[in-house]
C-alpha cells in the first residue's frame, strides 16, 4: 500500500505520521489545502509531486480537476485562467520546466492570482543535469513571486499550506523550492496535520476578484503610461506587506501544529564571531559543522535564509548586525557577479552603521548537484577565519583545479 | 436593424439584444468587431472571453475600458487555449459549469505560435468554443507574414518583389484530424450561416472551433466599404469555402454560392498587386485543388 493509499484509507483522522519523499510531501500539502485545479508537466526531479497527485485523487477523489497540458508554459496558463475563474489552483516544476514558464510567471503575479507552485531545484541545461542546485528558481527572482527555500521534507509540506494561505491573504503567487534529490527523493518522517487542522488552518479561497458573469470586467488588457507604474508599485507594496503577514501564518501554525520555521532560522548565533549563511539542505550539513566547530570553542553560528522573496531586511540586519564576519555559501551564480544569496543579503545590510555592518564573504559551490560536505562548509569558515576582508573575487569552494 | 434575411425570409437574425458595447477601438472596416458582436448574441451574457494578444484584445478597449460585455481574460499570445481550459476547469470546480468559454484569437495565434496549446486542448476535447478569426498576418504588430497569410500576398516581412512564396496552412483539416467535435468556417457576408454555426456550437459539447474570414482593410490594402464584399467574394471565389465538420470525420459543404471570377476578389486588395498572370493561374490552381479535396471529404462523408 502506498503512503497516499494508506491516508486516504484513514480519511480524516488526527494527525499522523508517514515516512514521505519531499515531494510526496509536498503533494500531500497540495491535497490537504484542497486545490481545485492542478495542471502539470512530467520533470524530473518534480514528477513523483503530480504523480502523488493522481494516486491521491484516485484513492479518495475531492472537488478538483486535473488539466493534464502539453508543457509548462500550458501548466501556468492553465493555473492562471483556473485562478481567474475563482479556483485554488497548483502547480509543480524544476529546472527548463520552469523557465519555460518564465513569461507567465510574470503574468500571474501582475495578475495577483494566488497560485502556489513546488519547484523542484535542478540545474538548468545545456550539459543535462537533473541534480540540484538553486539557479533555476532564482533567475525568476523578479517575477514578483514570492520564494521559499526548504530544510526538510516536514517543511515542504507545512509550506505548501502556510503559502495558500499568505498567498491568498496578499494576493500574491508563491514558489515553494526543494532540493532535488536531497529532498524531493529521500524519505523521512513526515507529521501529516488532520484535514480539519487545515481547514481551520486555511479557509476556502474567496477571490476579491474573478471571472463573473454577474459582474464582467476585463483584466490584463492594454495598461497605458498612466497606470502602468502603479499598478507595478501595487504588487510591490504586497510584496512587502506579505512579510508580517508570513509571520502571522507561521504562530497560527504554531499553535495548530506547534511547528514554527519563519522568514529566517538563526542557530548558535549569540557571541559569533562569523556566522554562516546558507539555504535549504546545505542548512542542514553546515548545522553540523557549527556543532562540532563550537564543541572545539570556536564562536561561530549558522543563519539558514528560508524567505528570499521579498527580502526580509529586518529579520536579516537583526539577526547579523555587528556579527564581525558573515560567510555566505550559494547553491548558485549570477554569471559575472557573485552568488545570489549573497550580493542579496549584502545589500540587506549596507543600511547598517559602520561599526555594526559585518565582512561579508562569499562562497559559491555545490551547482549542478556536486555535493556540499562538510569538508566544503569547513574550507569555507577557514578561509573567512584566515582572513580580515573578503578576497575580491568569488570563490569557489569544493572545485575541481 | 433589420433581423430578417433579405434572401432566406424565414430566418431571423439573433437579437437577444446588443452585448458587444460601441466605443471600441476597431478600424473602419474591420471584420473582427460584426463577427464577435453577432457571435454574442448567440452565445449570450453566460460567456467568458479569452483572448490572446491580437487587434481584438487591443481595440476591445484599454484599461478600464471593454467592449465586450461579458467577463474578458487577455491571455499571453501562445497560450489562449490553455489560458480558457484552466478558465474551464475553475469555473467547473467552483459550480458555474454552465458559462461558456469562448476563447478569440488571431490566425497568428492560433496557426503559428498559439498551435500547440490549442493542439492540446482539442486533443483533451477542453469543452469550449475556440475561435480563429483570420486576417491572414499579424496585423496587431503592422502586416507581418504569418502561415495563414496567402502565397502571392504581400505583407511588411514578404516585402514587394518578395511576396509569400508558401501556402496557407490547412487549419480544417489540421483540426480534422484531431477528431473535434466540431469545426466551422464562417465570414460576416453570410450572417445567418454564420449565426447557425456559432448556435450549433453552442448547443454542442466539447472542443469546438470557428474559424472565421476576418478582412483587415489595413493590412491587405483595401477600401474599408468592401469589408462585406470581400467577405462575400471570399465564398464566391471559394478561396473561403464554407462548411462544417463533425467529428474530424463528416465534412459538409454549408453554402456554395455562384462562383465568381478570382480577379474580382484580389482586385479589390493592394496586397495582391504585385500578383502576375502566372501567380493568379497558381492561386486558380491551388483553390481548384482544395475545393477538390474538400469536394472528396463531404463525398465520402456522405457515404459513410
Ligand atoms: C510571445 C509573444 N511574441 C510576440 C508578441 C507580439 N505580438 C502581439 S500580437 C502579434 C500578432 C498577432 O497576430 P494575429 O494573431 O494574427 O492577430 P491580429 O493582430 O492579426 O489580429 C504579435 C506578433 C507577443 N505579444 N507575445
Ligand atoms: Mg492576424
Amino acid at each position: 500500500m502506498t503512503a497516499p493509499q494508506a491516508a486516504a484509507r484513514e480519511g480524516s483522522a488526527a494527525a499522523s505520521t508517514r515516512i514521505l519523499t519531499g515531494n510526496q510531501a509536498a503533494a500531500y500539502g497540495a491535497y490537504l489545502s484542497q486545490v481545485q485545479v492542478v495542471s502539470a508537466y512530467p520533470i524530473t526531479p518534480q514528477t513523483t509531486v503530480i504523480e502523488t497527485l493522481a494516486e491521491l485523487y484516485r484513492d479518495a477523489p475531492w472537488p478538483s480537476r486535473f488539466v493534464n497540458v502539453e508543457s509548462e508554459h500550458s501548466a501556468m496558463a492553465a493555473c492562471i485562467g483556473a485562478s481567474m475563474a475563482g479556483a485554488r489552483a497548483f502547480t509543480a516544476t524544476s529546472s527548463q520546466g520552469l523557465a519555460l514558464m518564465h513569461e507567465l510567471l510574470h503574468w500571474a503575479s501582475a495578475q495577483r492570482l494566488p497560485l502556489v507552485m513546488v519547484n523542484v531545484n535542478r540545474a538548468l541545461a545545456p550539459g543535462w543535469n537533473i541534480w540540484t542546485d538553486q539557479n533555476d528558481s532564482l533567475s525568476q527572482r523578479d517575477t514578483g513571486w514570492m520564494q521559499l527555500y526548504c530544510e526538510s521534507n516536514q517543511e515542504a509540506l507545512d509550506t505548501v499550506i502556510q503559502a495558500y494561505r499568505v498567498a491568498e491573504q496578499v494576493q500574491i503567487p508563491i514558489m515553494v523550492v526543494l532540493d532535488a534529490f536531497v529532498l524531493s527523493h529521500t524519505a523521512e518522517a513526515v507529521s501529516l496535520p488532520s484535514p480539519e487542522m487545515v481547514r481551520a488552518f486555511l479557509p476556502p479561497r474567496d477571490p476579491p476578484f474573478r471571472l463573473d458573469v454577474e459582474e464582467p470586467h476585463a483584466f490584463g488588457g492594454l495598461l497605458t503610461p498612466d497606470h502602468y507604474q502603479e499598478v507595478r508599485a501595487k504588487l510591490h507594496r504586497g510584496m512587502e506587506d506579505a512579510i508580517p503577514i508570513w509571520g502571522e501564518a507561521e504562530r497560527s501554525w504554531e499553535a495548530f501544529t506547534g511547528r514554527a520555521y519563519d522568514a529566517v532560522v538563526p542557530y548558535r548565533t549569540e557571541d559569533a564571531e562569523m556566522v554562516l549563511v546558507a539555504s535549504a539542505t546545505v542548512a542542514s550539513t553546515a548545522r553540523d559543522v557549527i556543532d562540532a566547530l563550537r564543541a572545539r570553542g570556536k564562536k561561530v553560528g549558522l543563519l539558514r535564509v528560508r524567505l528570499f522573496r521579498p527580502t526580509p531586511h529586518d529579520a536579516l540586519r537583526l539577526a547579523l548586525r555587528g556579527i564581525p564576519r558573515v560567510a555566505v555559501i550559494d547553491r548558485n551564480i549570477s554569471y559575472g557577479h557573485h552568488g545570489i544569496f549573497f550580493q542579496e543579503i549584502k545589500s540587506a545590510l549596507y543600511d547598517l552603521p559602520a561599526r555594526e555592518r559585518p565582512g561579508m564573504f562569499g562562497y559559491v559551490t555545490g551547482l549542478g548537484g556536486r555535493d556540499v560536505t562538510r569538508g566544503v562548509i569547513l574550507d569555507a569558515v577557514g578561509r573567512t577565519l584566515s582572513r580580515d576582508r573578503a578576497e575580491p573575487e568569488t570563490v569557489w569552494i569544493g572545485r575541481k583545479e | 436593424m433589420r433581423t430578417d434575411c433579405p434572401d432566406r425570409p424565414h430566418f431571423r437574425l439573433p437579437n437577444g439584444g446588443e452585448i458587444v458595447s460601441r466605443g471600441h477601438l476597431a478600424c473602419p472596416g474591420c471584420g473582427i468587431m460584426p463577427a464577435i458582436r453577432f457571435a454574442m448574441k448567440v452565445l449570450g451574457r453566460r460567456t467568458v472571453i479569452v483572448a490572446p494578444a491580437c487587434c481584438y484584445a487591443v481595440v476591445d478597449g484599454p484599461f478600464p475600458y471593454s467592449a465586450a460585455g461579458v467577463p474578458f481574460l487577455h491571455s499571453a499570445f501562445e497560450a489562449a487555449a490553455s489560458f480558457a481550459s484552466g478558465v474551464r476547469a475553475g469555473l467547473d470546480t467552483t459550480g458555474v459549469a454552465d458559462v461558456t468559454v469562448l476563447a478569440w484569437a488571431g490566425d497568428g495565434g492560433t496557426f503559428d505560435i498559439g498551435l500547440q496549446s490549442l493542439s492540446a486542448a482539442a486533443e483533451r476535447n477542453e469543452n469550449m468554443i475556440y475561435v480563429c478569426y483570420d486576417n491572414e498576418a499579424y496585423m496587431n504588430t503592422g502586416i507581418q507574414r504569418s502561415s495563414a497569410t496567402p502565397r502571392g500576398a504581400w505583407t511588411t516581412t514578404t516585402p514587394k518583389g518578395a511576396t509569400k512564396t508558401e501556402r496557407k496552412k490547412d487549419l480544417g483539416a489540421i483540426m480534422a484530424a484531431h477528431r473535434v467535435p466540431y469545426f466551422a468556417t464562417a465570414t460576416i457576408a453570410y450572417l445567418e450561416d454564420l449565426t447557425r454555426k456559432f448556435a450549433k456550437a453552442r448547443d454542442l459539447g466539447g472542443f469546438r472551433m470557428l474559424h472565421l474570414y476576418a478582412p483587415c482593410p489595413t493590412g491587405w490594402k483595401a477600401d474599408a466599404r468592401h469589408m462585406v464584399e470581400l467577405s462575400r467574394l471570399a465564398v464566391r471565389t471559394r478561396v473561403f469555402p464554407l462548411y462544417e465538420v463533425h467529428d474530424g470525420t463528416r465534412f459538409e459543404v454549408t453554402l456554395d454560392p455562384e462562383t465568381a471570377p478570382l480577379r474580382d476578389y484580389l482586385a479589390l486588395q493592394g496586397r495582391f498587386a504585385e500578383m502576375g498572370d502566372a501567380g493568379v493561374a497558381a492561386m486558380e490552381d491551388e483553390i481548384r485543388d482544395r475545393w477538390e479535396i474538400l469536394q472528396r471529404r463531404a463525398a465520402s462523408s456522405g457515404r459513410a
